[in-house]
């Protein structure tokens, strides 16, 4: 016993107390800002290097729900194009993941856009399946910090569950392999209405580096209404805390 | 030993295909047995078939631990040709075969079951299917079937494990895999931008980030003739054993958690958090995804970052010990971890295992010490090795890995310190020596990663073969609920924690 208050001692305060304001690390890529002045001749060289063909050859504009944030297109325009360490960047509409030249707020959800029934039903608990349909252990890991000691998102009520009955809705990673995509509408299925859907990390949202491949199917999210889209590689557990915190209307 | 093979070093070459000799089927069987036959010294690291020529030709590469060297040799498959097994006497090949069977057709006679692996889109069986993989069956009224997967009770990967029990007691566990398949080797050889690639091998697991795309890395570095500095080769074994502490805190958290012992899992947690938020600082991302490129690195390691990684590392390890050494006398865990999922040194080998796995059952394999790659050629590993095979000891093996990785760093900071030369940025655009090959062995956390990668006439790469750890020691996990309670399943799981998508990739 006493072993172990020493240990806790140690270990002090551990939470982070305002799950808001944290700031990150500087090197860590959340929201982009691509300076207007961004030239043609830029626009290509950005778009030329980018291995997932988020950034668009005509616009300059940057699609996070294709980024793989491996910052590649700053490397080579660093006065042009920058990652702010703003993890603020969850959206419920797939178009504001487009950040446009010369874009600087903040990416907030459209409060217009979100089912009123999620916040009547799912703000004071929600409970969350999770599939990994071709994830690659780093989102689902970044899933499970999320409830751990120091991000502990339990304080709100929101929690992963194991049994699709139970849960309110589904948070899926991975770009959704084929030999996946029955179990993955199977749970689904399982789970009661009203329920919602959340995509997280790159991978899920558009794809990502396998979008293109054989291996993967995706029909599955052809014809659902998405409630939360939350890029990175991975999503970093605050940018899927905020946005699910947003989604409820949990200021 | 006499015999016909190309004989090549880790991270070195390029080699070219066609000093890799091919033999009449029966030669290439009889030299991998004699090769392997009754010496644990020398184990398989990749056997696969390429397109090569529009033949199918089957490549096996061996490690020899007792003196760092590759062994490569090869066969042509010839259509509807019937192979001798090579399984009947060497189990550790059963599903390399199997793979080679799923992927080009090769038959093999005297093989116990030639299953599909991973179901592959480009297998040559479409009519398999994965709803209906041929599971083992026992018979028996008093015998039942527990079937869990591939959506699990947890936020996890997907896999469906199939045990046949006897009241609670597991005869028989079959792990049936494939889940995760995303054709990672594939877009390998599509993609055309070399940062694809380099991404690609970041996601083949995305816990093992460090180990992959060093392996990435040294691979189209051996190709292009190019070779990493010191202090490139000092920062990313730092990144490695970074990534090593990480995961095993990590994992003493699951196992914690799993024995409902929540100080534990909790201090654990928060320890793993400051490793990977390190991590973080450095290249600003927690799992160290865009620190690791071919050439040189786009966040080279400064002062201060190093300070931070030291004082990181002295406080998180005062802090693990403090915990592991409550963790490891308190009778309650100890009653749950002791004779639990007993692997043995026997078992070990017959199933190829490799890595903490293989180690925590006392097979001393660790590329780090018999193939060095990058600066582990400098610095002094100590191979930690544990005997009984239990839960116990693979729990051991992570606190010892942990105090030995902080080790390793120490002596790592101490030499990067005395190699200031500058590092370049990296360098994609490298051209790789047409019609040739490498092999690429790094020591990940969970144990060897393999690349192999061969190119083409025009310099492009034209195949690309990788290993995960977890393709062998999945076999560890079902024998070691063998005769165990299937209660004791998620705890077996979790001391292994093994890889689903770096095993479908």
């Amino acid at each position: 016993m006493k072993q172990e208050i020493k240990i806790l001692r140690q270990h002090g305060v551990q939470y982070i107390k305002d799950l808001r304001r944290q700031q990150l690390s500087p090197l860590f890529k959340g929201r982009p800002v691509i300076s207007e002045e961004i030239t043609e001749k830029e626009i290509a060289s950005a778009a030329g290097v980018c291995p997932a063909g988020a950034i668009c050859s005509k616009t300059g504009s940057l699609d996070l729900g294709k980024c793989m944030f491996c910052g590649e297109c700053v490397f080579i325009n660093p006065d042009k194009i920058k990652f702010t360490n703003d993890y603020r960047i969850a959206a419920n509409r797939r178009e504001d993941l487009i950040i446009k030249p010369g874009q600087t707020g903040e990416i907030r959800l459209s409060e217009n856009h979100v089912r009123t029934e999620i916040r009547r039903i799912f703000r004071k608990g929600l409970k969350l399946r999770q599939v990994s349909a071709g994830g690659d252990n780093a989102c689902e890991m970044e899933l499970n910090a999320a409830g751990n000691v120091n991000f502990d998102m339990g304080r709100f009520g929101i929690e992963f569950t194991a049994s699709p009955r139970h849960a309110d809705g589904i948070v899926i990673t991975g770009p959704v392999s084929s030999a996946m995509s029955y179990a993955l509408k199977n749970t689904y299925d399982a789970i009661p209405e009203p329920k919602l859907i959340i995509l997280s990390g790159t991978d899920a949202i558009s794809g990502g580096m396998f979008a293109e491949s054989k291996a993967i199917d995706r029909s599955f999210l052809a014809d659902k209404k998405i409630d939360l889209y939350v890029p990175g590689n991975p999503a970093h557990p605050l940018t899927f805390i905020n946005g699910v915190l947003d989604l409820l209307g949990i200021r | 030993m006499k015999g016909s093979y190309i004989e090549i070093e880790n991270n070195s070459g390029p080699y070219r295909i066609d000093d890799i000799p091919v033999l009449p089927y029966s030669d290439f069987y009889n030299q991998t047995i004699t090769f392997m036959r009754e010496r644990d010294s020398i184990h398989c690291v990749a056997y696969f078939g390429i397109k090569y020529q529009n033949r199918i030709r089957i490549i096996c590469l061996l490690a020899d631990d007792t003196n760092g060297k590759i062994y490569g040799y090869s066969f042509i498959y010839n259509d509807n040709e019937t192979l001798d097994s090579v399984t009947k006497v060497l189990p550790q090949m059963h599903l390399f075969e199997r793979e080679v069977h799923e992927n080009f057709g090769v038959r093999y006679s005297g093989h116990p079951w030639l299953k599909p692996v991973r179901y592959s889109y480009d297998r040559l069986n479409t009519d398999q299917v994965i709803e209906n993989y041929p599971f083992y069956r026992i018979e028996g009224e008093e015998l039942h079937e527990v079937g869990v997967g591939p959506v699990h009770a947890g936020v996890i990967e997907p896999g469906h494990f199939r045990f046949i029990c006897h009241g609670e007691k597991v005869f028989h566990l079959e792990i049936q895999l494939g889940y995760q398949h995303r054709g990672v080797e594939n877009l390998m050889v599509q993609s055309v931008k070399p940062l694809q690639k380099c991404i690609l091998a970041e996601s083949v697991a995305g816990d093992t980030v460090i180990g992959h795309t060093i392996a990435h890395a040294q691979l189209i570095e051996s190709l292009a003739g190019i070779k990493a500095g010191s202090r490139l080769q000092i920062e990313r074994c730092i990144a490695l054993e970074l990534e090593r502490i990480a995961v095993h805190i990590g994992d003493t958290a699951a196992l914690c958690g799993d024995v409902a012992y929540q100080l534990g899992q909790a201090v654990c947690e928060a320890l793993r958090t400051s490793v990977i938020n390190t991590t973080q600082l450095w290249c600003g991302n927690r799992f160290g995804k865009g620190l690791i490129r071919p050439g040189g690195s786009n966040y080279p390691l400064n002062a201060e970052t190093a300070k931070k990684i030291s004082e990181m590392i002295s406080d998180t390890g005062r802090r693990f010990e403090d915990i592991t050494e409550r963790i490891f006398s308190l009778t309650s865990l100890m009653a749950r971890f002791e004779d639990i999922g007993t692997v043995t040194a026997l078992q070990a080998k017959k199933a190829g295992a490799t890595g903490m796995a293989a180690r925590s059952s006392g097979v001393a394999r660790d590329i780090r010490v018999t193939h060095p790659f990058q600066y582990y050629q400098k610095v002094n590993v100590n191979t930690i090795i544990q005997q009984k095979g239990d839960v116990l000891s693979r729990a051991l093996q992570r606190k010892e890995e942990v105090k030995e990785s902080i080790r390793i760093i120490n002596q790592l900071l101490v030499v990067w310190q005395e190699n200031p030369e500058n590092i370049s940025k990296p360098r994609y655009d490298v051209p790789l020596k047409p019609d040739s090959f490498s092999v690429s062995l790094s020591e990940g956390w969970r144990g060897e990663i393999c690349h192999a990668a061969f190119t083409s006439g025009d310099g492009k790469i034209m195949s690309y073969k990788i290993k995960d750890p977890s393709f062998h020691n999945w076999l560890m996990l079902a024998l070691a609920v063998r005769n165990q309670e299937i209660s004791d399943f998620p705890l077996c799981n979790k001391s292994f924690n093994l890889s689903y998508c770096g095993h479908d990739l």
